[in-house]
């Protein structure tokens, strides 16, 4: 049983504040995920929760225990560390069997554990190496069979699948998943690779300078990014943003971004009063290849092939765009197309304070989703 | 056109490798073929380079000679006792200084290093002076106490380098399994460092086994190998100062042979 709470953490570098004042709660048995840009505070705040930086204001608590004083060993926590952190002069046994060796565990419970530990990770015909001798995604498994060897009540992730290739890191973020479903840790896990988070996190925490911009689930995050950077920093491509104004008349709001105009039905009274950014998902956006009311003339940039889908580049007016189409249309560079923004799909930013604006509607996208058991 | 230059490449690189190690050799060849000799072998003209026949003859007269068995147990007294204090408090600052960014880091780091600036000349008159008053003098602990002096600086220069070059996160992996401080660094940095360890300890060893200088002038009667050798330069035959020359040398070729394993090897691989 161990709940995470951080309240108004904060821990300087010098000058430069590193996390600047976070308050998270994480439940029991959750999957945090950190998510942000390098230099973003995220693996200082873990290393915070680990007992490796000292907090210099705000506390830290694990399960009901006040962490914030406590040595590492004290915590009750394992972690899984960016460069693997394999102890180079241990057998694979004997790193797997460190932190019970510390715990001082009968040698029987050891070896049952390192044992049962190898086999979830596939790394039982390795226990006798060194780890000069495996590579790098079989060190990664040493690592986090390290970790739950000890079946600490929280797991500390650090970037644990950057140092992989692609292909690999993306066998091992599945599998990594299932593990750590089967376990009984509470888990927070830091990466800057958002489709990482997205797939795996039960909730992500966004970090931007210090500070934790936004926290949801996926799908809220991904949505309703509550201000700019979120929505430019997650999703691939990163969220279309359009200067807009927008006047309504009670029941009909019309839309004029610089390349064209479209109405919607509904009353635009939350966005008076603001210098407006239009926020767009690449997928929310629909082509069509002829005129008609409510669509916006673009001009095609260049045209990508992504083998599920297609992703375009279009002009419009004075913006850029990203649309992603299906695989089988495949406009010409130079040829006119006309985009459907789809009014239940935009998310409005406040220009100057780029922050979202909320309107309402944001609620839909999550209900939307359909959840089979 | 590839293949004859690697070979030709390769052929110049063993040639290089000869001529040095023929450099290095040749005078510990000679001396120890000279220490094996008959008296009347030493002194032939022109040398033999392939020795007729290994006699004891010389080292046996050397070893007899007034001094020599002591001043070589001296010499290892002060070797050991300037290993083992250089050590104890030079691993722990060297990872001190590696681990640790603390105020006047760097400073330190000049004043270590300053510390071999000054000729030992220089400071020779007053070291023997305050050694005579503080009743030190003419001591195997007065002559260690002058080589830590001389080999300490280096040491912690050399085991923070080692200490650097272990990723600190292997420690902080061992604290979060169940480590304080102490045992990490006990468990995990120590038996990684003990390579770079072993060899500032052959460097203290030789550089304390060859000490000539602060020896001689802080001795009088008990004197290290060394000192003792300088002393009767003048009034010796070759043969011993032949005998002598290999004591000097042989005991840094056998520490060095034995412990070269550690000097070459990281975990589980040979460098290159």
């Amino acid at each position: 049983m161990a709940d995470i709470r951080f309240e108004g953490v904060r821990k300087n570098f010098g000058k430069f504040a590193a996390v600047d004042g976070v308050d998270l709660e994480v439940k029991d048995r959750e999957f945090v995920v950190l998510l942000g840009p390098s230099g973003c505070g995220k693996t200082t705040l873990l290393r915070c929760l680990a007992g490796l930086e000292r907090v210099d204001d705000g506390r830290v608590f694990i399960g009901d225990r006040d962490a914030t004083d406590l040595a590492p060993r004290s915590r009750r926590i394992a972690m899984v560390f960016q460069s693997y952190a394999v102890f180079p002069h241990m057998k694979v046994y004997d790193n797997i069997a460190f932190g019970l060796r510390m715990q001082k565990e009968s040698k029987a419970v050891i070896g049952e554990r390192v044992r049962s530990s190898a086999e979830l990770l596939h790394i039982e015909d390795f226990l006798a190496r060194y780890s000069s001798h495996l590579s790098g995604g079989q060190r990664q498994r040493v690592a986090v069979a390290r970790a739950i060897a000890t079946k600490a009540d929280v797991l500390l992730m650090d970037e644990p699948l950057s140092n992989l290739d692609a292909l690999l890191r993306l066998e091992m973020r599945a599998e990594l998943k299932t593990l750590l479903q089967s376990l009984d840790a509470t888990t927070i896990y830091v990466t800057h690779d958002q489709i990482e988070a997205l797939s795996m996190g039960d909730r992500i925490a966004v970090m931007n300078k210090g500070r934790i911009v936004q926290l949801g689930n996926p799908l809220e995050v991904y949505d309703n990014p509550a201000d700019t950077f979120v929505g430019g920093f997650i999703g691939t491509p990163p969220m279309n943003f359009l200067e807009a104004q927008v006047s309504s008349d009670g029941t009909t709001s019309t839309v004029e971004v610089s390349g064209g105009s479209f109405t919607f039905e509904s009353d635009a009274a939350a966005l008076a009063g603001h210098n407006l950014l239009l926020g767009i998902r690449a997928e929310a956006i629909g082509v069509e290849t002829a005129a008609a009311d409510g669509l916006v003339r673009a001009k095609v940039v260049v045209l990508e092939p992504l083998g599920s889908h297609n992703l375009l580049t279009v002009r419009c007016g004075e913006d850029t765009l990203k649309v992603s189409i299906s695989a089988e249309l495949f406009p010409l560079v130079d040829a006119d197309v006309w985009l459907r923004l789809e009014p239940a799909r935009i998310r409005w930013m406040d220009r100057d304070t780029g922050m979202a604006i909320p309107t309402g509607a944001e609620r839909l996208a999550t209900e939307a989703a359909v959840v089979i058991s | 056109m590839a293949l004859p230059r690697i070979g030709i490449g390769r052929a110049l690189a063993y040639v290089a490798a000869l001529a040095v190690s023929a450099f290095v050799l040749a005078p510990i060849y000679l001396i120890t073929i000279a220490a094996f000799s008959s008296f009347d072998a030493v002194y032939e003209y022109p040398k033999n380079l392939i020795p007729k026949e290994a006699t004891t003859e010389t080292m046996r007269v050397f070893l007899d000679s007034e001094g020599v068995t002591d001043s070589l147990r001296r010499s290892a007294y002060v070797a050991a006792i300037t290993i083992v204090v250089c050590l104890a408090i030079g691993t722990p600052a060297g990872y001190a200084l590696a681990r640790f960014s603390f105020r006047a880091a760097n400073p330190f780091q000049l004043a270590l290093v300053s510390t071999r600036a000054f000729p030992l000349i220089i400071i020779a008159i007053p070291l023997a002076v305050t050694y005579l008053r503080v009743g030190i003098d003419d001591t195997v602990y007065g002559v260690a106490m002058a080589h830590i002096a001389f080999t300490l600086p280096l040491t912690v220069l050399v085991t923070a380098s080692v200490f650097a070059g272990i990723s600190y996160e292997l420690e902080e992996a061992a604290m979060t399994l169940g480590c304080n401080r102490l045992s990490a660094f006990r468990r995990i940095a120590l038996p990684l460092a003990f390579p770079g360890v072993a060899a500032s300890a052959i460097f203290i060893f030789v550089t304390s086994w060859n000490e000539v200088f602060a020896a001689a002038i802080l001795t009088f009667r008990n004197r290290t190998l060394p000192a003792q050798l300088l002393a009767a330069l003048d009034t010796s035959p070759l043969t011993y100062r032949l005998a002598g020359g290999f004591f000097l040398l042989a005991p840094a070729l056998v520490v060095i042979f034995f412990i070269r394993k550690y000097l070459l090897t990281t975990w589980g691989r040979v460098a290159r």
